[in-house]
Formats: C-alpha cells, structure tokens, sequence
C-alpha cells in the first residue's frame, strides 16, 4: 500500500548525515591507519547504502503507482481514503516497510564488510614481495 | 515475476559493472538501484509467501503476465534513471562536446 515509505524516510536520515560527513571529508579518499589497514572513508559507505534506499524505494513507488495505489493527487495514497484502509496502511509501513529498510541496511552493512576486507587483500605480488 | 526479473537486471548490470575497463558509464548507480529494488520485493515475496503457502508458487496466468509486464516496465524505467543521470553528468563530457559541434 505505502510499504516504500520506510525506506524513504531512512533514506532521508541517511541523505542527511551523508551530506553532513561530506563536507569534513573527501569521499572517495581511501586512508590508511598506522597499522598499515585501509579503511574506506564512512561517508562513501553511507552513498552505497542511499543508492539502494532510493533507487529501490524509486522502483518500488512506482509499483504501487502501477497499481493505482499511489495517486497524482490529495491525499496521494488511496489507503488514505477510509480509516479502515489507513490502519492496514500504516501496519503494511510497520511490518513490510521497516523489513524492507532493515534488509537493506543489513545487506549494506554485509558489502561494508566485505569490501573491507577485499580493499586490505593482499595481491599475488605483494604476498611474493614478502616472502622474498 | 518482477521480483525475478528484477534481479536478474541487477545481476547482469553487476556482471557488467564489474567488467567495465573505467568508471565513466556510471554502473554503480544502477547496480545499487536494481539491488534496492530486489531486496525489497523480496520481502514483499516473504511476506506473501507466509500468507498464501505454497499457493504463492501457482499465480494465474494473468497475474503472472501483469507482473512481467510490471518487472519489464520496472527495468526500462531504472534503465532511463541512469541514461538521463549520465548525460546530466557528462563524465566523458560527449554531450558537452556534440553541443560545442554543434554551435560551430
């Protein structure tokens, strides 16, 4: 019915606290701490995870505009039409929605990890240097 | 169906994001978008699946054509997200320069 809204009020967060880390720091430099780990900069994380809150909450928005639950119109959602439909609303926002938002989040945190840890790996050429 | 075809859109756009020689084109963008996408029409699925049973596997005919035609419409509209943000963007600056041509 309104499931997306979930995601877009994350996304929103999200959006927010990005654009408040990326004005102390370049997004997309890489630095290094003294224990030779490189760490990928967290306002560049956070682009990853808003592409996905948007972009999907996009696609989604316009599923429920396919079938004709989202109007160009006041009140823009036909749930919003009778109590009855805008009480199913809001539980469709509170279970589907915020599963929608926390799987992503989950998954996000899932590629932060892993990219971690492929930035620190170690080429067949480093390993080679070092055993020499 | 527009979860299938959903992310078989984000596996091929990953598949060409992560053979591309430069990152001019900008895939990343649509990668994430069709993931987002995937990821909450699966929980969509879940959520019909634990109310329906095994009669979720079964949609008619018609159901299984509007979906299709829902998943498609899905993909293309990702598809013009991403070709009017990479013409916006100009990483390789070609519209710049065909407006420069055409100016001369």
């Amino acid at each position: 019915m309104a499931c997306f809204l979930a995601p877009v009020t994350e996304a929103v967060i999200v959006t927010a606290v990005e654009k408040k880390m990326e004005g102390k720091a370049d997004v997309n430099a890489v630095s290094e701490s003294e224990g030779g780990i490189v760490k990928i900069p967290l306002s560049r994380k956070l682009k990853w995870l808003n592409r996905m809150l948007w972009g999907g909450a996009f696609l989604l928005a316009f599923e429920h505009v396919w079938h004709g639950e989202v109007t160009a119109w006041f009140p823009f959602l036909t749930a919003m039409s009778n109590a009855e439909d805008t009480a199913e609303m809001l539980k469709e926002i509170g279970t589907n929605g915020v599963c929608m938002a926390a799987l992503i989040t989950a998954v996000w945190a899932g590629i932060c990890r892993v990219a971690d840890s492929i930035i620190n790996r170690k080429t067949d050429e480093e390993t080679e240097g070092a055993n020499a | 169906m527009t979860l299938l075809i959903t992310t078989y859109a984000a596996v091929i756009a990953t598949v060409i994001w992560y053979r591309r020689k430069d990152d001019s084109m900008k895939l990343g963008i649509l990668c994430f978008m069709y993931w987002g996408a995937a990821l909450m029409w699966l929980v969509d699925a879940l959520f019909e699946y634990f109310e329906l049973g095994a009669e979720y596997f079964t949609p008619s005919a018609q159901d299984m054509l509007n979906d299709s035609f829902l998943g498609l419409a899905v993909v293309a509209l990702g598809l013009i997200v991403w070709v009017v943000r990479l013409l916006i963007t100009d990483p390789k600056g070609s519209v710049r320069r065909a407006l420069k041509n055409q100016e001369q």
